[in-house]
């Protein structure tokens, strides 16, 4: 658990010698203990100190790559809600495939790639199971692997585990399938191909303790399986295990988490996004579907999008020209922040409203349109400059620019700014725009 | 070694709110542990599920959805029909005409609208307005007074109207009624505070601390309430311990993913689906957040977070 700074004070030489930049022991133990400062800046430490918080600062879960090249990260997390810091790996959505189906399934899965603000959403993992026909299985993980994507492989069987990760060779795909009966098997398997282990257990019980066996067989990059026979008990395994991790100090708890909500929700895919909702917010590091439609994936993405935010820093918008409903040189032109949230609102209203018009969206520092203002980050200055850096009077050839109604008083200094322009005023709420753009003259 | 179990049960709990009458009447909230941490103690009610009915009727366009409803002309029907749907707990009305922006019914007439539904379904209801502060004022108070001995919740007092919305509603009327602030727990506790300072006592009181649908600032609200229950729970602060009741429906059904034809976007699908899909992911993520309620529009969503709710706990 995190030291406090009165902690960190203790174990300093407590001389206030300033070699450090800051003017006493005592405040640099606080900014140490808020992390704006690293302890190694004073040269002074002891190394028994240095040991002591080290030991403390070390993350109470254990963070894990997965995927070709570490294209994924999981776990690493240090608190419960998002509020008090941002949540540090997003959730991995996987799909599972089945040897009678993943021809047709495949296509559709590949579909869904597209990108929102900045991120590119698509199906992370691959999941294919072992059941028993062993070649089925090995033909299933040549095909999911020949598409790229980074794969969850589970099988109890150790040998056919390893047939699998030998096909994957150097993929870094996870394993899922250690429990109680195999684990010391299963542990050879993950160590030769140095790959993450799924654990999984008949319950709680079962699986922490199985997660000690292999501790002692000095396995740690470990992921665990929260049960896929109950929506309870995985719901409760899930948040259990990260509270006793990061509230409680219990490194043993502290792993990525699996949940196969597939399983939980054989068939029915509307409960599957329900689920992979519950654990987006409530600590499932991977989640595995039966499908994804566009259908789950634009609510999923979106949601997931959201809670892994930073909390202090609000998403935002690349500044640019965006068409709306065709937009092109001699629609209407309309101005907004960037702040995403402001973006989405106002897109999808004009959007709403049927009427070709280019959004233009200047720097805006992030924020909403009156607290833009209020800083200066929304004037007639800036967006001048906007107008200047993306050359909009080259590509538009209306001269009509809406201002939002919130800053209706910028009007007369934009008029100056943009000359040969007529400056609009818009509604002042995002709800009347529909009705407003349609009646709008151009 | 088995797992160390630490159940966080907390001292304070979230005030129960009652609403309706009789047989099909409901309890909201009244936890003393983080929502649905059931294995951290037992939960005094599960999270509600509520179904919306317009008062403009249901959007015929949707295939399922007109299936549903075919054959139930009249308002009457139409309630019956939404009430039978598997997992609803309760009916919220919908007083979308009323928007003096838009159609602007009469009062009598959304009035009118209420009693002909309270006289044909017997689950307990939700009166929401259309949101616009003065005429939702006006309406409430009457639909609150045409409603007495229904125990309904009025949705909602907001800053602007909240003296005479709660007054009329609760002191007048009986009714009990949702307290309406835009994602900011101190706006939300400051309005709290306000209206028991009127003399309304917290437990006839609901929150409705605003919504966003899942991709569009989902994360504001999900902090907020995360804030609130932490407060009302681990500090005690009673100005924060009425259940929170959220309108999902609306937000849902208007963002993009849910309006778009699907002749715009082919590969998008159905729109009906989509619409299903944006209410369940973002009803099941307030209710992990914190949502002791939820309102939603369409049968199918309902049955689902409905099933979700009975699987998680």
């Amino acid at each position: 658990m995190a030291l406090k700074g009165l902690d960190i004070f203790k174990l300093t030489p407590k001389t206030n010698c300033k070699d450090c930049g800051i003017p006493t022991c005592m405040a640099f133990a606080m900014k140490v203990a808020q992390g704006s400062i690293a302890i190694e800046v004073c040269p002074h430490m002891s190394a028994e100190s240095l040991a002591v918080i080290g030991a403390a600062a070390a993350p109470p879960m254990r963070s894990l790559k997965i995927g070709a090249g570490g294209a994924h990260v999981l776990g690493g997390e240090t608190v419960l809600f998002r509020h008090e810091k941002t949540f540090a790996a997003k959730t991995l959505y996987g799909v599972a495939l089945k040897p009678e189906t993943a021809a047709a399934a495949l296509p559709e899965i590949m579909k869904v790639d597209y990108e929102r603000i900045s991120e590119r959403m698509f199906v992370e993992l691959l999941y294919v199971e072992y059941t028993g026909d062993r070649d089925a299985f090995l033909d299933l993980v040549q095909t999911a692997k020949d598409t790229g994507r980074a794969l969850a492989v589970e099988s109890h069987d150790a040998a056919a585990a390893k047939e699998a990760m030998e096909i994957l060779k150097g993929l870094e795909p996870l394993l899922i399938g250690a429990d109680a009966a195999n684990y010391a098997a299963m542990d050879a398997v993950a160590k030769e191909y140095r790959v993450a282990l799924g654990v999984s257990g008949r319950d709680l019980d079962e699986l922490y303790d199985t997660v000690l066996e292999l501790e002692k067989l000095g396995n740690k990059d470990l992921v665990l399986d929260v049960g896929h026979v109950s929506v309870k008990d995985a719901f409760a395994a899930a948040v259990q295990l990260r509270r006793a991790a990061v509230k409680d100090g219990d490194r043993s708890a502290g792993y990525p988490s699996f949940v196969n909500a597939g399983k939980l929700a054989p068939g029915d895919p509307e409960l599957q996004l329900a689920l992979a909702s519950v654990f987006t917010l409530k600590y499932g590091s991977v989640i595995i579907l039966e499908g994804m439609s566009y259908a789950q994936a634009l609510p999923l993405y979106g949601l997931r999008q959201n809670i892994f935010t930073d909390p202090q820093k609000p998403m935002t918008v690349t500044p640019g020209i965006y068409p709306i409903n065709g937009g092109g040189e001699n629609a209407v032109c309309a101005t907004t922040v960037d702040f995403a949230l402001t973006y989405f609102i106002i897109s999808g209203e004009l959007e709403r409203s049927g009427v070709p018009c280019n959004l233009l969206i200047s720097d805006a520092g992030g924020y909403s349109v009156l607290t833009a203002w209020a800083a200066g980050k929304l004037s007639a200055q800036s967006l001048g400059k906007f107008f200047k850096e993306f050359a909009v009077e080259d590509k538009i050839k209306n001269r009509t620019l809406l201002i939002p109604g919130k800053v209706a008083v910028l009007k007369g200094e934009i008029e100056e700014s943009l000359p040969g322009w007529r400056i609009v005023v818009a509604p002042n709420e995002a709800v009347s725009l529909v009705k407003y753009m349609k009646e709008l003259e151009v | 070694m088995p797992f160390k179990r630490a159940p966080q049960v907390f001292s304070a709990a979230i005030r129960e709110l009652t609403l309706g009458t009789g047989g099909k009447a409901i309890a909201v909230g009244g936890e003393n542990v983080l929502p649905l941490y059931a294995f951290d103690g037992p939960l005094k009610n599960p999270p509600r599920v509520g179904i919306e009915l317009s008062d403009r009727g249901p959007d015929l366009s949707l295939p399922e959805l007109a299936a549903f409803y075919a054959g139930a002309d009249s308002p009457a029907e139409q309630a019956r029909r939404a009430a039978a749907a598997p997992g609803a707990d309760f009916l919220s009305l919908y007083l979308e005409s009323s928007d003096p922006t838009g159609a602007d019914a009469p009062v009598e007439e959304s009035v009118a609208f209420c009693l002909e539904i309270a006289a044909a379904v017997d689950l307990p209801l939700v009166i929401q307005g259309s949101g616009h502060a003065e005429k939702d004022a006006k309406l409430f108070e009457k639909a609150a007074e045409a409603l007495q001995g229904k125990n309904a919740l009025i949705m909602s007092a907001k800053e602007e109207n909240y003296k005479g919305v709660s007054v009329a509603a609760v002191t007048a009327y009986g009714q009990k009624i949702a307290a309406e602030s835009s994602v900011d727990i101190n706006l939300a506790k400051q309005l709290n505070v306000l209206i028991t300072q009127l003399g309304i006592s917290g437990d006839k009181m609901a929150m409705n601390l605003g919504v966003s649908a899942a991709g569009y600032g989902f994360e504001y609200i999900a902090s907020t309430i995360d804030r609130v229950r932490l407060a009302a729970l681990s500090q005690n602060d009673a100005a924060l311990q009425m259940p929170v009741v959220t309108p999902v429906a609306r937000e849902a059904w208007g963002v993009k993913e849910a309006i778009v034809s699907e002749e715009d976007i082919p590969e998008w699908g159905p729109r009906e689906r989509r619409g299903i899909n944006m209410e369940v992911c973002t009803a099941a993520a307030l209710i992990a957040a914190g949502s002791d309620a939820v309102i939603l529009r369409h049968p199918r969503s309902v049955r689902v977070v409905a099933d979700l709710i009975a699987n998680i706990l």
